[in-house]
């Protein structure tokens, strides 16, 4: 790897909540990510597992009321976005940082033109007359593999994978060190899905630019990312390099993860889903989240919330077998 | 978060629903409406002074007995709302007012859900031609303002409490007739009415069982709208003359006669106008109530 | 430059086929429309022959103008020629005043056309503001004191709020005229009785519309552009939440014409309204019918309106035509 090793992003201890009637749902808990400039971190978890929030956090958009930033800080280039005005933090937004959003088909506003939608952000964030910015805008367009005479058609003249493509050509517009994509290819068919990703992927080189990519697609992360990070309930529970992840997943949730992928090159009866289903954010668990589903759970894990274990470079995970506390070898 | 917060909800939905009927939800739901339950009480005062009325002033001798000696004396002891221009006891006439309104309204109403209720729900079930023709032709009905069209009826049948009923009643069918046959096309499709066919349910039985039932949700929340309008329209149309007849006490027709004496006696018109906003205030307040307990996704 | 050029000629060429579709669809809304009308209006007890010559009046020159007005022909024949003089301007004469309804209805239209006007500017300044206000400020004292205000709004009957009206500022105050048509000042009371209504409503509309467009994806990929908070209200919130609430003001138009009726007849105002109020007190079928008819012409033609500039708000709808 010949990308610059510099640190972009550090993320320790953030928490969002939201309080609504039927209790406070501690979405985001003490999560911890670092990335440096160009890396890719794939976040990965089902829905509801607080990926997305994670991202609003990051671009300080979690919608108050009901959300919260209740702890942490977010470190972006050596400042604390937490700390900074709202005026900064939109000076950032869309230029330093930029986000894709899951579904294409409501991302752009169905009244102005895609041109308009990429010049705005062009115009906010560089000293551009308003003809340059159009004209900036149709290269923007072209680039994503759309004819620049289309910058004055509608978004509803678009399909949903031409969609995503505007969505991509705005937040890059800018050339951003930082690119949030959350389940970017979720919404679009099979067959765009891939050419969306590949579109994503050489941009992303071609510019130099970090990503975090939200996913619950592992095949996905195994194509795009240089790092992972397995979100349990809030949590992140297993952090490591793609390689570690892939050779070695520690947490028994990656590993029941894994076991739901159906291997080509291994032939194996049936599929090993994760049994039960993701608790009721606002009556989370006691002790480890994931104990009520995890195969090796001992009556400590109802107990004790584990720590963080460094068990090897850059790969943690957070379970009570690698405190030591629980005798047992988690197995693929 | 998005999708975590209306995943929950809907967990949390689901989990109520199994322990509780769906109406006992809507109640709980809307027993949490602070806004709705006043309008519930007021509308139950309001109910219980209409049902009461005789008992609480006896119509021939206290409402529609003229007394000129005591014409047009202010809020007193006596007279707690004053009298009017006849000295006959405003308060009096607005109970027995009261029952005139929720008939008129409730009646109206039940006119228009009867008549554009099945219009819609025939439009929506068989579709096709029937259903163009329908729609197209409550289409026309709407092209006319409401209160011109019930002021067209009861100019041409004559003022009276059944013409009044009638005339109100059909204006507002147009509305009706689209809500329910909205729902019915939601409906109609679902796989549970599919399940009813193929276990050989006729087309009446359907309609009967499944369709209406399905379709009252939106029905009960305009109903209680519509009884709003209707006495609204009940009173804009006796304030014109077109309405309730001398000497029954009627609120827009109470108030129109005020208007002569707006200098001398402001108590005339104003009492039976805060009597109408109010009754319009609490079936609007239920209404609302109504309408985000029995769907909770559009409450803001 | 000539690309774009060509492009909005194209979309010209489009709106005018769709106002014209649109023009023609409106002839059988009004075939309908003066139908349901004339049907009910045939329901008047008395011979109309007897009431425009009245009471006194010798039994044979009633029939001879029977026979005149065509009374005895069958219904559909007499609907026919009723649509057939109306198209051509003639809604018969007035029973009362003898003198042809059309100029009559003509005559006062402008009245109350620019009291309805009035009353809506006064409805959308007013709704569309606070509406937008309300829903970006939710739940806060003046959210809660305009929604407040707008469901008393609502539930307010509007001819006893010009009565009130009246009473406090002319009666109590003696600012302004409690009735008729002198002075510019005039127009103030009756068009404040009239839009109160409608603005309570378009503000509860302007609201929740705006509630939900903030709520959407694009608005967040707004922010998320970096985009001024004030902008995205304004540029990308507003223009989408205002769509549904154009309907909303056209179908408010209608409704104040209606209203007109009562508000005309609390402030005496010389409009056609009041002229209808009039007219059914007289018996006077025909300027009774040529005045809903007129009215809800009106209606539909702003309604038309509507719609046309609803086209060229949403580019949606505009290119559901260009198929």
């Amino acid at each position: 790897m010949s990308k610059s090793k510099n640190k972009l992003l550090n993320i320790e201890d953030l928490g969002i909540e939201y309080v609504t009637e039927d209790g406070t749902v501690k979405a985001v808990n003490g999560i911890e990510i670092k990335l440096n400039e160009g890396e890719t971190l794939g976040l990965v978890g089902e829905t509801g597992a607080g990926k997305t929030t994670t991202a609003l956090g990051i671009m300080r958009l979690v919608p108050n009321p009901p959300g919260k930033i209740v702890s942490g800080k977010i470190e972006f280039e050596g400042s604390n976005l937490l700390d900074v005005s709202e005026e900064e933090m939109r000076m950032i937004r869309g230029n330093k940082i930029s986000m894709i959003f899951q579904d294409p088909m409501t991302s752009l506003n169905p009244v102005m033109t895609v041109g308009q939608q990429i010049a705005e952000v062009i115009e906010i964030h560089q000293d551009l007359s308003r003809q340059e910015a159009a004209k900036k805008s149709e290269e923007m367009l072209e680039l994503v593999g759309i004819p620049g005479s289309r910058a004055n058609d509608y978004p509803h003249q678009f399909s949903g994978g031409m969609k995503q493509r505007v969505v991509i050509a705005i937040s890059l517009a800018c050339n951003p060190q930082l690119l949030i994509a959350d389940e970017p290819t979720t919404a679009l068919d099979v067959t765009i899905q891939a050419q969306v990703l590949d579109l994503m992927n050489n941009l992303k080189k071609e510019f130099n630019t970090a990503m975090i990519l939200i996913t619950h697609d592992l095949g996905v992360v195994s194509e795009v990312c240089d790092k992972v990070a397995i979100m349990y309930a809030g949590e992140i529970i297993e952090s490591a390099t793609l390689e570690q992840l892939f050779t070695n997943p520690r947490h028994p949730y990656t590993v029941g993860l894994f076991g739901s992928i159906p291997n080509l090159e291994e032939e194996t009866d049936r599929l090993s889903p994760v049994k039960g289903l993701m608790p009721d954010p606002t009556d989370l668990p006691s002790g480890c989240k994931f104990h009520p589903r995890c195969p090796y759970a001992k009556d400590i894990c109802a107990k004790q919330d584990p720590n963080s274990t460094e068990i090897e470079a850059q790969h943690k995970v957070k379970c009570l077998i690698y405190e030591g506390l629980i005798d047992a070898e988690v197995k693929r | 978060m998005t999708s975590t917060l209306a995943d929950k909800s809907r967990t949390t939905l689901k989990k109520k629903n199994k322990k509780r009927s769906q109406w006992a939800e809507v109640w709980r739901r809307l027993k949490k409406n602070k806004m709705a339950m006043l309008g519930l009480a007021i509308l139950a005062v309001l109910i219980l002074g209409a049902v009461f009325a005789p008992w609480i002033a006896d119509y021939d001798e206290v409402v529609i007995k003229l007394d000129l000696v005591n014409r047009l004396q202010g809020p007193s002891a006596e007279n707690l709302l004053g009298t009017d221009e006849f000295g006959r006891d405003i308060l009096a006439r607005m109970i027995w007012g009261a029952r005139v309104s929720l008939r008129v309204g409730i009646l109206a109403v039940g006119i228009s859900i009867l008549i554009g209720g099945s219009l819609g729900a025939i439009a929506g079930f068989y579709g096709g031609k029937l259903d163009t023709v329908i729609m197209r032709i409550m289409d026309i009905f709407l092209a006319i303002p409401g209160i011109l069209l019930a002021i067209a009826i009861v100019s041409a049948l004559g003022p009276s409490l059944i013409n009044l009923m009638i005339a109100i009643g059909i204006s507002s069918v147009p509305s009706y007739a689209r809500i329910v046959r909205a729902s019915v096309l939601s409906i109609r499709e679902q796989e549970f009415i599919e399940a009813a066919r193929a276990i050989g349910a006729n087309d009446t039985r359907i309609i009967l069982k499944h369709i209406i039932p399905n379709a009252l949700a939106p029905v009960i929340v305009q109903g209680t709208l519509g009884v709003a309008g209707a006495i609204l329209s009940t009173a804009g149309l006796s304030f014109i003359g077109l309405g309730i007849q001398p000497p029954a006490p009627e609120w827009g027709a109470m108030l129109a006669t005020g208007r002569a004496f707006l200098r001398d006696a402001w108590h005339v018109t104003t009492f039976p106008g805060l009597a109408i906003m109010i009754t319009i205030l609490a079936l609007n307040l239920v209404g609302d109530g109504l309408r985000d307990a029995l769907d909770p996704r559009l409450k803001q | 430059m000539g690309f774009a050029l060509t492009v909005k000629s194209e979309g010209r060429i489009i709106m005018h086929k769709y106002i014209f579709k649109r023009l023609l669809l409106l002839i059988p809304v009004l075939l309908g429309v003066t139908f349901i009308v004339f049907t009910i209006m045939s329901f008047t007890p008395g011979d109309p022959a007897q009431l425009m010559l009245g009471e006194s009046a010798p039994p044979d020159a009633v029939e001879q103008l029977r026979q005149e007005m065509g009374l005895d022909d069958p219904f559909l024949v007499q609907y026919l020629r009723f649509v057939g003089n109306a198209v051509r301007g003639d809604f018969g004469r007035s029973f009362s005043t003898k003198r042809p309804v059309f100029a009559e209805i003509f005559a006062r239209f402008p009245n109350t056309l620019a009291l309805a006007a009035v009353g809506v500017a006064i409805a959308v300044a007013i709704g569309i503001p606070v509406g937008i206000i309300s829903a970006t400020k939710q739940y806060s004292l003046m959210d809660s004191i305009s929604m407040i205000a707008a469901l008393l709004g609502v539930s307010m009957p509007n001819f006893w709020l010009g009565l009130m009206l009246i009473l406090v500022f002319s009666v109590g105050l003696g600012w302004l005229p409690f009735a008729g048509f002198e002075s510019a000042k005039s127009i103030i009371l009756p068009a404040i009785t009239l839009g109160t209504g409608a603005a309570a409503i378009i503000t509860r509309m302007t609201r929740s519309s705006m509630l939900e467009v903030i709520r959407q994806d694009f608005i967040r990929t707004a922010r998320a552009k970096g985009v001024a908070e004030k902008k995205v209200i304004n540029k990308h919130a507003l223009k989408n939440a205002l769509i549904p609430v154009i309907t909303v003001v056209g179908l408010q138009f209608g409704f104040l014409l209606g209203g007109a009726v009562l508000t005309e007849t609390v402030f005496s105002w010389p409009g056609v309204g009041r002229l209808l109020v009039e007219a059914i007190r007289q018996k006077d079928t025909p300027t009774v019918l040529a005045s809903v008819v007129f009215m809800a012409t009106t209606f539909s033609f702003v309604n038309l309106l509507v719609d046309i500039l609803y086209a060229y708000v949403d580019p949606r709808i505009k290119s559901q035509y260009s198929k």
